[in-house]
Formats: C-alpha cells, structure tokens, sequence
C-alpha cells in the first residue's frame, strides 16, 4: 500500500511563486453579490411593485458572510481553487433572489386570505447561509490537513449510519409528506441524511484507499470481466442493502441513489476497474425492480413521470405545474417576479429550480447547470491534482454527489427521470442542505488548497498509510 | 486512478448535458404545446395580468379591462352590454375569445410584434404591460339605431359605407351580454353559456357575418344589374310580367306576389324599373332564364358571393347555385331555391351600386393605436371588384329610388333625402316564418350609408319587407346622415 503510485496523481512541478488567486475570488464574489443583490431586489420589486424592508438586511447578511468567508481563506487555505466559493455562492444567492420572491407571493396570498403574512424565508435563508458558511470556516480551521480525517474511518462510517437512522428514533422523527427525513428538536427541524451525505463520503473515501488494491487486483474472469472476489463483493453489497434500506423505510429515493451512485462511483475511481460500474448498474437494475415491485411510491413516481398530465390535479400537479412553469419562461424567462412560480408546491425547496426556470427562462437555467458543472470540475481537477490517494477519492466522492444530486433534483424537476425528493445544493430552502452544502465547500477548499501550495507537504512518518511518495 | 477519474468526469459531463437538452425540449421545443394545455392556469394568468387595450367607438370603449383585487388582475368589461357583442365578441376565461377580442387579440394583449418597442419600456419602466387601442368603424348612432329597430325581433342589420367598405353598424338580435361571459366566475360563466346554449333562438350566432338566408326580392337587384350589364336590357326595355309563370320543363306555376299580372292596368307587359319596383316575380324569373344562370352567377360573385370576407371578423360566404336547370335559375333570379347571402353580403350588393359600381372590401377596423394612442395601422380601402359600369349603376341606383318613391319601399322614405332601396321576402319552407329583407343607400345621388336588414320571424307577406324591415333600415341611414 505505501509504495503504491499510481499514474497522473503526481502533481505538476510548482512554480516557485505559486500565485494564491484571492484577488480573482475577490473580484469573482464581488461580480457575483452584485449580480445576486439585482436578482434578489428585482425579484422582489417586479412581484410587488416595492421592496419589502428586510430584503437590504438579506443583502447585508450575504455580502458579510461572503466576505468573511473570504477573509478566512486568506488566512487558513490561501491557495486554495479561486472558483468554487464563487460558484457555490453565486448558486446560494440565486437561491435566496428567488425564495424573496416566492416571499412576496406568500405575502399577497396571505393579504388576499386576510391572514397575518408569514414569515420571512429568504431571511431565514440568509441566516443559514451564515451558519453554513461559519461551518465551513470551522472546517477550515480544525482541519488543517484533509489526511487527518482518515484517522476515523468507521467512527465516520458509524456517524453516517447514526444519522440515516435519526429520522427513525421514536419522538424525534418527523414525518413530513410521508418521508420519515426530519429531526425535531424543540422549534428546529433537521435532515440528518443531509449530513449522513458528508461523512459517509469521507468513510467510503477511506475504506478504499485502505482496501483498493485487493479490491482492483484479485480477479477472476468471467465472460472477459475481471469480477471480484466474494469476499471482496461484501461491501458493495452492503452499500447496496442500505439503499434499498433507506428506500424501503424512509421512503426517501433520492438519497438512497445518490448513497449508491456515490460508492459505485468511488470503487470505480479507487480500482479502475470498470466490472464495478456493470456490477453497480446490474444492482441498480435489480433494486429499481424490487422498489419497484414492492413499494407504492415508487409505483406512483413512476407512473406519474410517464404521464404526469393524466395526473394533473392529484400525484402528478407538481411536476404538471412546474413544466408549465418552464414553458411559460421560454428562452429568456418571464423576468424576475413577473412569472407564476408559486403555483408549483414547494417551489422554494424541492422545485426551486422550476421557478428559477419560468422566471430567468432556458438561459438562466442553463446559467445554473452551467455552476454546478463548474463546481464539480474543479472537484475533479482537485481529484485530479491530489498527491494522495485519499484526497482523490475524497474529492472525487464530492463531485459525484453534487453532480448525482443535481442531476436526480434537476432530472426530477424537468421530467427527465421520475421525481425523487431531493434538494438542489446550495439553493433549496432550508438549513440542513445549506450546511451540508458548505461543509462540503469547506472540505473541497481545504484539499485544493493543500494541492496548489507551493512547499510539499511534508508526511509525517507516524501517518504510513497516507504516505505519498514522491516520483524519482 | 488518472483514466478512471477522466471517465467518471465524463459520466458527470453527459449527466449535465442531458439536462441541458431535456430543458431545451421543455422550454423552446414543447412550450407552446405546454402554454396551449387546457389545464394551464398560467397562460390564463399571464393573460389577465396585463390591462388589455380597449375597443373603441369613436372614444367610447364598448370593451375595456378594469383592475381587480383578484388572482386574475384584470376584468374585462362591456359598458353597453349586449349591444356590440356581433362586434366585440366575448374574452371568457372558459370559452377563450371570440370576435374583435380574438382576431386583434395580439394587438389588445400587447403581444403585438409592433408593440414590443412599449412593451420593453413598460418593463424597464417598472408598469405593467398594456395592450394596443383597436377602434372600430362604427357608427355609435348607427348601431343604437339598428339596436333599437331590432329589439325584440329576430334578424340582424349591417350598415356600410359605400366608398369605403367601413363597417358602420353591425348588429344581430337576439344577443347575449359579453359582460357575462368574461366574469372571472367560471361557474358563473358556464351557466350563462349553457343559458344561451339552450335558447332556441341562437343568441350566440352572429347573425349578420354567420348566417346566411335566402335574399328574396333584394337579389332582384344583383339580376337586374346582370340585366344592364349585359347590354341587352335597359330600365325601360319592357319584359313580360303576366300573373304567373311556369317554370321551364315543369308544369309548376310560379305567381306573383299580388297573384296579379305587372304591368300597368294588368297588362302583361312591364319595364324593368317598373318591375323592380313593384317586385315583380314573373318578370325576373323570365329575365333570369333568358340571361342564364351564368351570368347572373358572375354578377353575384362581382358583388362578394362565394367570397369568405375576413372584416377582420370571418364572415360566412354567401352563394349562388353551382349548376341550376332553368326552373331553378329562374327561382335563383328572384333570390330563391339555394340562392344564400349574409346581411353583411346584401349589404355589399347596394353599398357596390351607390358606389358606381364598384364593390369594395368590407373591415371593421378603423384604426389600431399603442398604448399611447400613437396610430400603428389604419384602415385602408380595397376594391373587392368592379360589379358594374358607373353608367348601369347609376340606372339602377335611379330604379331603386323608384322603389322607395313609388314602389313596395315606402317606408324607408326620409324626407328631404332620395333613397334608393329594394324589399324582400324570402321563404325558407312553407311552414316556417319568412325573412323580411330591406336593402337600401343614401343619399342615392352620393351615398354615405348602405344598409341591409333581415328580419327573421317575420310573416309571409310580401309587404313584410317593407313593414318590418323598411323602418329599420330607414332609422340606421338618418342616424348615420344626421352624424
């Protein structure tokens, strides 16, 4: 294990004077506050004809909590990638514009109604958003080395088992649109998978790097695959029974796809080994029947993404509401406030995306999609550049769940695949997401900027396991 | 683990590509599919968000849209009720648009491409978009005139300008309140709907543009001007007028409506301008043999028959037989067996002949403005065809006057003015009420009104034209003289 080197995971000879980029990212956030604070205000403006007060508190909280993050990547990861605080915020933003926006229709609703109008999401949000990023400085600041995670391999794989199990300790589960996904203590509400999502990438990453090697190298064929051992099958098979686990109880497809996508993805990445990914599809097949066959609401997903019209006043009304919303939008969107997203349910959470959708029409859905990508390719250019194997795969791991993840929400929104609930990263409303989110950030930065410091790294020789040899 | 992380990089690169796509097809491929889905709330939505311009009459709007505090932002509204609605048509969240309110809807919803240069500046302005202004033809005097005359009748009454082809009143009765139909109270809505749905009357058809009839005597007119422009016929050539007339190859007798003979003191011998105006049966019927079916088939598409008029409202074409045999031709010279016209084509007919002959292209829209009543389009006159000679026109404007003088259409007289007119009443079958016509134009010498009326319940009598649909036409053509 310690000698093993594998190809293209050497870094590139660092310039002496590797330049830190805080002044793009600075620039970058700038553009990206500015651009976010027109969206929020015009959101706003254009559904009420004025700007409700706490909207300049909303811009204020962002705009802090962007630069303070900034100032504590200056201080603790000063070379970490320029690019993806940008992003992830440029996201978190867009998502706080449109939550203000959906703010003001609740409001009008609640005015037509004669009710009290209800609170403010998009401050709440924006709150979150602080608390995400203050997590993600946490990150930064207790972990000075990504290779110090390793320490706790199973306490990580415990955690993550803990909290996908939470939801399901009597009195302080909560059921919500009958999905057992939430927490409650006292007034908060939580979603520990959200989390679960974050250390159990840190323990797949782990486990790999400890066992690739038997994994990728002990063989036999079959049919010109080279297919594991039985032995060696043990632990897909038991990612693969807690999928179907988490399906079965909770009801929550969307994580339970996205759990699995993202250990399939890492053992093929860790062996390169491409039996894996047959292997993985082959269980994804046979799980998809048996949910299929045996749990109703897979039924009812299913059915209503193959016509969802035939369903339009009862299962199939969100995903009916929010094509039309699409459609409404067009190519250049209906202008910010000027659509109807509120009549797609849960447009702030899960069906964000749709609303964002009709109102900045294609162009700015693909703006969107375009975010994601980028901050998944500077994931995997990460990945790429890591000179250990655990940071690779740790990278690696949270570039297939963001991309996993917007795929399955964003798929499920535009009836490209059948509807599981999941939130969009970093722009569905509600804490759990966001924190998550940003901890992921807080990961990834801490990695890259491991990556593109200029002096190595010096490994301790107490920590053999993660010794990264140097090429001749 | 270099190739492998390419490949998975890939994977995630195809997973966001094919959102790409699937939201390519959702909002550019299939959106207007999507936005035309019965169920859709949001095209409603869009719809009623925005003030939607005003139809006018003069200044007056018969249509506008007022504010509301409901989801749907705007009501429209039809100040005078049932009086516009062969116009204005109805804008009903259930039943869509019809009328002015659907073939200028573009223009009225401010989707106009004309309009996208406002439409910008009210959004950058921060106000809501507006339509365009679409102002009508009509004569407000005119149309209150017809809608009066009409009231309680069955029937319908165009009035045109003749050098024009403005449209100056359009009116069908019974009709329905357009209000009613364009409440934001679908259940209200659908009960009012299947209320005129079920009324044996029909006030949801548009009478004047959608029904076509048999003209009677008013297309004695079209024959007799096929008479002159043949060159064989003068006013005072002198045809056969005897009590009654056996249509050719049959033993059926067709009578006059006096069941006398035409002629001055019963002779059987008339003039043509005497026999136009008196109506008389036998003389037509004999002209129209001898000048053939297709002739006056040619004379009658001269005027708009077998012609779909778009005002731009669609209008019914109006026809004339396509292969009669001489008995039927001379039943069609009289306006009878499958001869068919609409009020707005009868109207056509003496609007072409009180202008020299030339038939000009029926519109309804005077003028299409912006919001800031800044003019985008105006109504332009168009030769349809040249149905008749200046010469022949004015012989037959001068016989028509004969009929209003001395003839059946005395009471559409004005005193002080010449009207030019012809009666008419057409039976569909034996057992049902005829329709009383009266068509008429004035002043005859340099008209500035032709008008049709077409009377539908009214009784068998050939002086029902007159008695019925005579005052009508008379009321219309003051008021458009008087304004």
């Amino acid at each position: 294990m310690s000698a093993a080197v594998v190809p293209g995971t050497l870094p590139e000879p660092m310039a002496p004077q590797q330049p830190t980029r805080r002044g793009a990212e600075l620039a970058l956030l700038i553009i990206v506050w500015l651009v976010g604070s027109l969206a929020i205000v015009l959101g706003t403006l254009g559904a009420a004809d004025e700007i409700p007060g706490d909207v300049w508190t909303v811009i204020g909280i962002t705009g802090t909590a962007m630069l303070g993050i900034h100032l504590v990547i200056r201080w603790l990861a000063p070379y970490a990638d320029p690019i993806m605080l940008p992003a992830a915020s440029a996201l978190n933003l867009l998502g706080i514009a449109m939550i203000a926006r959906l703010d003001v229709a609740a409001a009008q609703r609640a005015q037509r109604a004669g009710n009290e109008p209800p609170g403010s999401d998009a401050l709440d949000q924006a709150i979150w958003m602080v608390v995400g990023v203050l997590a993600c400085a946490v990150v930064l600041f207790v972990v000075r080395n990504h290779r110090n995670l390793r320490r706790y391999t199973y306490i990580w794989g415990l955690l993550g088992l803990v909290l996908l199990l939470l939801p399901m300790v009597p009195g302080l589960g909560l059921t919500i649109r009958g999905a057992t996904l939430w927490i409650q203590v006292g007034p908060f509400t939580f979603q520990p998978a959200e989390l679960a999502k974050v250390v159990l990438t840190i323990f797949f990453a782990s486990y790999l790097v400890q066992t690739r090697e038997s994994l990728a190298l002990v063989r036999r064929k079959v049919l010109g695959l080279g297919v594991p051992r039985g032995r060696d099958l043990g632990p897909i098979l038991v990612a693969w029974l807690l999928a179907l686990g988490i399906m079965f109880i909770q009801t929550d497809l969307g994580t339970a796809v996205m759990l699995f996508g993202l250990f399939v993805g890492l053992l093929y990445v860790a062996t390169g080994r491409r039996s894996w990914i047959v292997l993985g599809a082959g269980l994804t097949v046979l799980g998809g029947l048996l949910a299929y066959q045996f749990f109703g609401h897979v039924q009812v997903r299913v059915k209503v993404w193959l016509d969802p019209f035939a369903y339009a006043n009862d299962e199939g009304y969100q995903i009916v509401q929010a094509l039309y919303g699409f459609a409404s939008g067009g190519t250049t969107g209906t202008g910010w406030g000027r659509g109807y997203p509120q009549l797609v349910p849960f447009a702030e959470s899960d069906f964000i995306f749709a609303a964002l959708g009709e109102e900045i029409g294609m162009v700015g859905a693909f703006a969107v999609i375009v975010l994601f990508a980028i901050l998944i390719q500077r994931a995997l250019r990460t990945a790429q550049a890591s000179r250990d194997a655990f940071g690779t795969l740790l990278t690696t791991g949270y570039a297939i769940i963001l991309g996993l993840q917007a795929f399955v929400v964003l798929g499920g929104v535009t009836k490209l695949i059948p509807h599981t609930g999941l939130t969009t990263p970093f722009m569905s409303a509600g804490g759990s997401s966001l924190l998550a989110n940003w901890i992921i950030l807080g990961i990834l930065l801490r990695v890259s900027d491991h990556v593109r410091r200029p002096d190595p790294v010096i490994v301790r020789a107490d920590d053999a396991t993660t010794e990264v040899v140097a090429a001749p | 683990m270099s190739r492998s992380l390419n490949r998975l990089a890939i994977g995630l690169l195809i997973l966001m590509v094919a959102l790409l796509v699937q939201l390519t097809r959702i909002q550019v491929l299939q959106a207007e599919e999507l936005n035309a889905m019965p169920g859709n709330q949001r095209t409603l939505l869009t719809e009623y968000s925005r003030q939607r311009g005003p139809i006018l009459v003069d200044s007056a709007p018969i249509a506008r849209s007022v504010a509301t505090d409901g989801s749907l932002r705007y009501l429209r509204e039809y100040p005078a009720g049932p009086q516009f609605a062969s116009a204005t048509g109805f804008y009903s969240i259930v039943f869509g648009a019809t009328g002015l309110e659907r073939t200028e809807n573009e223009v009225l919803s401010g989707e106009d491409p004309r309009l996208f240069v406002d439409r910008m500046q009210q959004l950058f302005a921060g106000r809501d978009v507006v339509g365009g202004s679409v102002t009508t033809t009509l004569n407000a005097q005119a149309q209150l005139a017809a809608w009066n005359g009409l009231s309680g009748k069955t029937g319908s009454v165009v009035a045109i300008e003749p050098d024009t082809g403005r449209i100056l009143a359009q009116v069908q009765s019974p009709s329905f309140d357009p209000g009613l139909l364009s409440t934001h109270d679908s259940k209200e809505v659908n009960d009012y709907y299947a209320e005129l749905e079920a009324d044996e009357d029909k006030p949801l058809l548009n009478r004047p543009l959608a029904k076509t009839n048999p003209p009677g005597s008013t297309f004695k007119v079209v024959t007799a001007a096929a008479a002159l422009e043949s060159g064989r016929f003068t006013p005072d050539s002198v045809l056969p007028g005897p009590a009654t007339y056996t249509l050719p190859g049959t033993d059926v007798e067709l009578p006059n409506w006096t069941g006398q003979a035409c002629g001055p003191g019963g002779s059987d011998e008339v003039t043509l301008a005497e026999a136009l105006a008196i109506s008389c049966n036998t003389a037509f019927a004999w002209l129209g043999v001898e000048l053939g079916d297709d002739a006056l088939r040619d004379q009658a598409e001269a005027f708009g028959f077998e012609e779909s008029f778009e005002t731009p409202q669609k209008a019914a074409a109006s026809r004339f037989p396509a292969d009669p045999d001489e008995s039927q031709t001379a039943q069609s010279a009289i306006g009878q067996f499958d001869v068919r016209a609409t009020t707005l084509q009868m109207a056509m007919v003496v609007a072409a002949i009180g202008n020299q002959g030339t038939t000009m292209r029926p519109g309804i829209v005077d003028e299409i403005s912006a919001p800031d009543l800044s003019p985008l389009e105006t109504f332009r006159p168009q030769d349809f065809a040249d149905a008749m000679s200046p010469e022949h026109a004015a012989e037959l404007t001068d016989m028509m006057v004969g009929v209003v003088q001395t003839g059946t259409g005395s009471s559409a007289r004005i005193p002080g003015v010449q009207v030019a007119g012809k009666t008419g009443t057409a039976q569909t079958s034996r057992d049902r009420p005829s329709i009383a016509w009266f068509v008429a134009f004035a002043p005859a010498a340099n008209p500035e009104v032709a008008v049709a009326v077409a009377v539908e319940d009214a009784g068998t009598n050939e002086v029902s034209g007159n008695q019925l649909a005579g005052p009508i036409a008379r009321e219309v053509m003051r008021a458009v003289l008087a304004s």
